[in-house]
Order: structure tokens, then sequence, then C-alpha cells
């Protein structure tokens, strides 16, 4: 199947400072060096805030992943959930059609989708509100015949209860997701035949239709605000992560804190290299002790003209048009810098830490003496 | 049928207390640290003492895969990857633990991950299930806070974190490799073996994947007992297992059953029975797409396990059926299962890549009728070729079900070729 990005595209993309914070709670769950880990979770992120996949949308995570944007590409257009083009302004319409649907009766499902939103799949209806497609197994095959709108599964349709699911997102309203015929979960219809003691004995609804319950209106783009960001791993955790140099929550000081004493109790640990590291590296903002001073910079280039900040991994070429910006044309700048000018840049650079995560410093370094580092040699192919 | 109290997930409709303490009270969590204290090596003999057989599917022995892990660290970190893709079609058991009982699995991962000298766990569950992650996600944070995970788990002095990771849709990441790949942030594409992920998996370092129920059986079989696991189902066969009916059944439904009962009798007692009665009955799709159909002939006194499925040439797979009634077209079932396939080749393999669409394309000519008798047996032949040549399993998965439907269907293909040449329908097929 040929995938593309869209032929228009937004001038930009940027995540809500929540979304921002979640992205960096997540990095901080793979080992130093590895955020590339990263990328399907804050590509899927950037897609739930926007409702579809951009291109500024990859090329930002590729740059605070430090990925090159090709590879970030191939992931997007790899994985199916990536939606590459603009979905429906209220809801993107995914019809399971795989055999357990389809001999239960997804075929009718469809129908109405071609007759009520747009012939073909991936179009966007008349009014611009709905988009729909048939996609592979969604795996609640005891339930089907099944759809998954927006973040839910809506199970057990039929053309009748479908139709209604879609006069109520029509009219504004967010229908309830699980069973449309009444069932709790996947027990056999009419009541379960095992475990029947504990029927009534819990929450009202079952554990995905009670999330979204709870939440609301599951319908609407996310800015990440809808609910609290909780990172246990890294509070709590035994410091396998990365520890993420800048605080990613409100109450994450206290947290840096004691992730930063974590290591040090387990000297008897298995791994090595993550302990001493994170220690060695407090995070700035928490710490608060390094002080900012201004570090030298300059209106234009050298005569012999700028050199390619790109070749410091890390850096993509909208950080460095940002390091332009702040006066930044060479390597050897950029290898004069001491903790409080790292701390100056720091606080203007979006990426916070990353300067010392990449190591930034040592790399500009080799480069201003005309070495090669190993990023550099790749990155020029 | 099995007993109330002889199950492990208690909780598997999430009708009871879905919480921390709701688990600790169905008995979840229960001495863990004592468990710990037995000892690497004791785990292990009690999983292989136990029988039991992955759950994923290929049914490979849990407790022998563990020992594969290097005892002793060479400086690189072990990794424990939990396979939640639950992406085969019919399949949709592991939902049920990760939104409805998710501390068996956490609890799981724990002593699965200490049995092999891990650091962590990732979890790696498929990108559609956000309320299932979500759910997961809530019973890690709650394990975390009652120190249960992270720093000294369970106050034993083993430091172990576990992280919850999501895809984005691709079928072919719940196979290990590709996953393994998926997981470090590029294409799911399966690697080449070996080296087997025990010797170098995740970031390159010794890995054990395992399917989501494996781990999350663990806590049990080691409180009541391998003894009493392998006491269910038949011998190289054993415990107790998810199930699911799916299709046509009065009552489609998931549940908790002992290996080896008759495919009738689990079909009569938890789906409430066929669709029209049991003479109603057309085929069955044991256990996920890969899976050999098998006619209702050969079900009359069909069991339910690894070693019945796999001596009819069928398998056992992950135990969840697609039960198809007399009205369907069983051709058509099977072409849906050949456009599955070629959606979801990952392209790295040409045999798979372009055999996969060929094969649906002469599937889709099956299905009319427009095809040559002789096609049937070329594509028998493709099947053959496809079959074993490529990296992973994917290029079987797409073969077997081919090879099933000509093996159990071919006098019904060669009548609706006929019908379509003569353009009347013959007594043979009018009959069905």
């Amino acid at each position: 199947m040929l995938r593309r990005l869209y032929s228009e595209q937004p001038a930009s993309f940027e995540y809500t400072p929540a979304n921002l914070a979640w992205a960096e709670g997540q990095i901080a769950k793979y080992p130093e060096g590895r955020a590339q880990s990263a990328v399907i979770p804050l590509l899927w992120r950037a897609q739930e805030q926007e409702g579809w996949l951009t291109k500024p949308a990859i090329e930002y995570v590729g740059d605070m992943l430090g990925m090159p944007y090709i590879r970030v590409l191939e992931v997007a257009t790899f994985y199916f959930m990536f939606q590459l083009q603009p979905v429906g302004s209220v809801a993107h319409i995914q019809v399971c059609g795989t055999t357990t649907c389809m001999i239960c009766g997804s075929g009718d499902i469809i129908e109405v989708c071609k007759r009520r939103i747009a012939e073909k799949p991936h179009t966007l209806s008349a009014d611009g509100k709905f988009s729909w497609e048939e996609v592979e197994c969604l795996g609640a095959c005891a339930n089907a015949p099944m759809a998954q709108i927006g973040k839910d599964y809506f199970e057990d349709l039929t053309a009748e209860n479908f139709e209604k699911l879609l006069d109520q997102m029509e009219a504004g309203n967010v229908p309830l997701p699980g069973s449309q015929a009444g069932r709790y979960s996947s027990e056999p219809a009419g009541g379960p035949v095992v475990l029947a003691e504990y029927k009534g004995t819990g929450a009202q609804y079952n554990g995905s239709v009670q999330l979204a319950a709870d939440i609301g209106d599951t319908l609407k783009r996310i800015d990440g605000t809808e609910v609290p960001l909780l990172t246990p791993w890294i509070s709590k955790g035994a410091g396998h992560g990365s520890v993420p140099a800048a605080p990613a929550a409100a109450k994450s000081a206290v947290q840096q804190a004691a992730a930063k004493k974590a290591p040090a109790k387990k000297a008897a640990a298995p791994k090595k290299a993550a302990a001493p590291k994170a220690e060695a590296k407090p995070a700035p903002a928490a710490a608060g002790e390094v002080a900012e001073k201004k570090p030298r910079t300059m209106k234009a280039p050298r005569k012999a003209g700028a050199d390619d900040l790109k070749m410091l991994k890390g850096v993509g070429p909208k950080l460095e048009q940002t390091l332009n910006e702040l006066g930044f044309w060479h390597y050897d700048q950029v290898a004069k810098w001491g903790p409080e000018e790292i701390a100056w840049v720091d606080n203007r650079l979006k990426f916070k830490g990353r300067i010392e995560r990449d190591g930034w410093i040592e790399q500009a370094k080799i480069l201003a003496e005309g070495g090669e580092t190993e990023f550099s040699k790749r990155a020029k192919y | 049928m099995l007993k109330d109290q002889d199950r492990i997930f208690t909780n598997l409709y999430g009708m009871n207390d879905r919480s921390l303490a709701g688990a600790k009270k169905r008995g979840h969590w229960d001495g863990t640290a004592g468990i710990l204290a037995n000892g690497r090596d004791w785990i292990i003999d009690q999983m292989k003492a136990s029988g039991l057989r992955g759950r994923g599917g290929a049914g490979f022995p849990t407790g022998l895969k563990w020992s594969f892990m290097p005892k002793e660290s060479d400086g690189r970190p072990a990794y424990l990857v939990i396979n939640a893709d639950e992406s085969e079609p019919a399949t949709c058991k592991d939902r049920e633990i990760m939104r409805h009982d998710p501390h068996t699995l956490v609890e799981g991962a724990l002593i699965a991950g200490f049995a092999m000298n891990a650091v962590a766990a990732y979890i790696y569950i498929r990108g559609e299930y956000i309320r299932e992650k979500e759910a997961l996600q809530a019973a890690i944070d709650e394990a975390y806070d009652a120190g249960l995970i992270g720093k000294n788990a369970c106050k034993s002095g083993y430091n172990f974190d576990v992280y919850l990771h999501h895809g984005a849709g691709a079928y072919i990441c719940g196979e290990e490799t590709a996953l393994i790949e998926s997981l470090e942030g590029k294409k799911g594409m399966p690697r080449m073996k070996p080296p087997f992920p025990a010797g170098a998996g995740l970031y390159g370092c010794p890995t054990t994947v395992n399917n989501v129920e494996s781990i999350a059986v663990v806590p049990t079989i080691l409180r009541r007992g391998a003894d009493w696991f392998a006491s269910f189902g038949r011998p190289n066969n054993s415990g107790t297992k998810l199930m699911a009916l799916t299709g046509h059944v009065n009552t489609p439904c998931v549940f908790e059953e002992e290996m080896s009962m008759s495919v009738r009798e689990i079909i009569e007692k938890h789906g409430g029975g066929i669709r029209g009665g049991w003479d109603n009955l057309k085929a069955i799709i044991p256990g996920g797409a890969s899976c050999p159909v098998l006619p209702k002939d050969a079900l009359e006194d069909a069991i339910f396990d690894f070693d019945w499925m796999r001596e009819n040439k069928s398998s056992f797979g992950t135990g969840c059926m697609i039960i198809m009634d007399n009205s369907v077209d069983v051709v058509k079932a099977v072409w849906r299962l050949s456009s599955f396939f070629k959606h979801e080749s990952c392209g790295q393999c040409t045999p798979c890549r372009e055999g996969t669409g060929w094969m649906m394309r002469v599937m889709d000519r099956l299905v009319t009728g427009d095809a040559e008798i002789e096609e049937i047996d070329m594509l028998l032949d493709v099947t053959k070729q496809v079959e074993g040549h490529t990296i992973c399993a994917l290029g079987d998965a797409a073969a077997w079900p081919i090879q099933g439907l000509i093996r159990h269907f071919r006098d019904e293909i060669e009548d609706r070729i006929k019908a379509k040449k003569t353009g009347r329908v013959t007594a043979a097929y009018a009959a069905e």
C-alpha cells in the first residue's frame, strides 16, 4: 500500500506544553542514548494533538530525538495507525473488516460509512466532520463486529445502532463506547457463565469504557491536560531509564532529587553505565545551582562561512537556525561554552538538556580542530 | 469444566474491583518476596515442571525459554520483553488481562524478570489498545506507588522497572525480532536468527520475549504449585488457558478453560452452541488466522490442545476460535485472511512480499469462480514456495490457511469454477 505525505502541509508543528512534558517523560523510559525508542509514542502523541501526522510534526519529533528525518519518515509510513492525510474534524472511523467481523456483518457497517460519509476510505465527508477506513483485526473479536472511533472501541454493532452513533456525533454529542448491545465486556450475552459471583460487584462500566466515561469528551483533540502526568518510573523507578535533564512536570523537582539518589543505593545492581551517569549529571533546572552567563555571540558568521552545525549530533535544521539566531555560527564558539554558558543556551532552546545529553561541547571541540565524530561521518554520507 | 476456584484470571470480565486493593483481595501480590527468595533456579525449575507452553501461538515451553538466558551477566543488562501486540485475527484474550486483571501481568513481569536476571521489562502493547494501555499503566503506577516494583521491589533487594511501550498498528510486530526492532524505534522488520534474542536482542542485550498470558499465569503457578497447573489437560498440553469463541456461536465470549477439552463441549458450554445447532456448523479456524481451517466432519471428536491440532494438520495457535456456520462462504473467509496477510507483510523478503499479493489475487478469482481448475494446484504450489522461504513465519502463516482450504474444500472451489463456466449450478454445489 502506497503511503505518502499529504500534498498540503501546515507551516509548523509544536507540542503543547503539557504534551512536551509528557514526551520528556516517555523518553526517560529508555536507557541513555536510546531516545529513538520513543519515536512511535511521540509521533502518536503528535497525531493525537493534530488529528493527523504532518510533515512538520515528523521533523519536530526527529529533532527532539536526534534522528535523521528519513528514519522518522520510515516509521511514519510503515505503521498504519499514522494518518498521513487530514481526517474528519469530529471523528475518524476505523471499521474492522477481518474474518470474524466480516462473517458477523462488518460489511453492513462499511455500507453505512460509504453512504453517509464518503464512497472512498480516507476521504472527508462533505461537511468535513467524518472520514472512515477499513482496518485489519482490532482484537475485540468476541464483540464483533466493531469499530474504533477516536480512541475507543464500539462493539457489537449493527447497521442500526451504528447509524445512531453517527447521528449522536453529528449532533455534537459523545456516545458511550463499549458494547452497543448491552454487554458488560466480553462475557456471553445474557450474563457470565463463569465467574458469575462477581457480577455487579465492581465499577459501573468495564475497564475500557470506564476510562472513557471518566474523561468525558473522548473525541476532541488532546492537549495533554486531560489527565495528570504520572511518571513513577522516574521518581520511584530503579533508575534503569535515562534521567530527563529538564523537569518533566511541575512537581518533578522533587522527583529529580529522588531519582538522583536512586542509583546510588543500587551499587550491586548489574547495570553499570546508567548509574554513574545519572549521578554525575544533575538536572540543571531542578538543582537551580548553575547560574546563567551569556556566552560570546556573533552577529554574522566569519568570512569563510558558517560551520555546518548539523554535524553535531542532536542538531537538525531547525535547531541550527535557532542557534544562528542566537549568534552561534561556528564549532569553536560551541566548544568554549562552560556550565554557565550551557545553562544560558539551554534556557533559550526548546529542548532543555540536549547540549549535555548529546555531548555538543566534546563534539564541537573535535569538529573545530578539523576532526570527525562518529556522528558527523554518518551524517555526511 | 474448570471450577471458579481453579481460575487464574478471576477478574476476566472486570466485574470485580480492578484496582491493586481488589487484586490483593483475590490473592495476587501475595508473598511475592517469598517467591523471589527461593531463587532464580527454583523458579525456572518450577516453570519447567508446570509444563507451561507459550501462550502466544507457537507453544514453546516457557521454562526452557527462560533457561536460555545467560546465567552470569557479561556486563550487558538483560531484558524481559512482553509481547502484548495482540493482532492475530480472532485473538482477543490478552486485552482482557490488560484491562481487567492487569496486576497478574505486572506481578508476573517482576517474577519472570527476576528469574532471568533482567533489569527491566518492556511491555509492547498494540497501539490500538489505547484504553487497555491506560488501564495497564494505571496498574503499573499503583505497583510503583506501593513499592512492589522499582527500587527494592517488594522489599526483596531486587531492582526492577516495568515500562509500557506501544506500537502503531503493525501485525508483524507480534513477531519477536520485529517487535524488538520496533521497540528500538525502527520499522518492524524481523531480524535473521541466529543470533537469537537470548544472545543479542533488545539494544544488543540478552532478551526474552514472552506473550502476556505466559507471564501473567506465572505468579499463580508458583503460588499454587507446578503440580496443580500440570494436573489440567493431557501431558505435554498442561494447564488452563484463556480461549475465545468468535463468529457464529450463540454467545461469543472470552473465558478460561482447561486444556484438552473437546471442541464440541467448549462450544456448547461456553458459546451456547452453534447458531442453528451443531449440524449447522461448517468449519472452524482453531487458533487465529494462521491456523488451517478444519471442517465439521473433522471436529466431531476433536480435542482442543496443541498436540491434537498438530496431528490433524492444523494448529492450536492462541486458542481463540473462529466458528463458521453454513451461511458462510468459506472460500471468501479464507480470501479475507489472504488479504490480511498481504496488508501486513512487512515487505522485507520477496517470497512473502510478492507471494501474499499473488495468493490473494488468485483467491479473488476462486471466490467468484472466474478461474481455471488447474489454478487450484498452481496456488497450492505457490503456497509451498512461500512457506519456509522467509525470515519470519508470516510467509508460512499466509500459506497455511490456503493449504487448509484446498485440503478440505477443494470440491467446493471446483464446483464454483465449473458452475461459472457452464453457467449452471451442478447438483453438488446446489446441495450446499
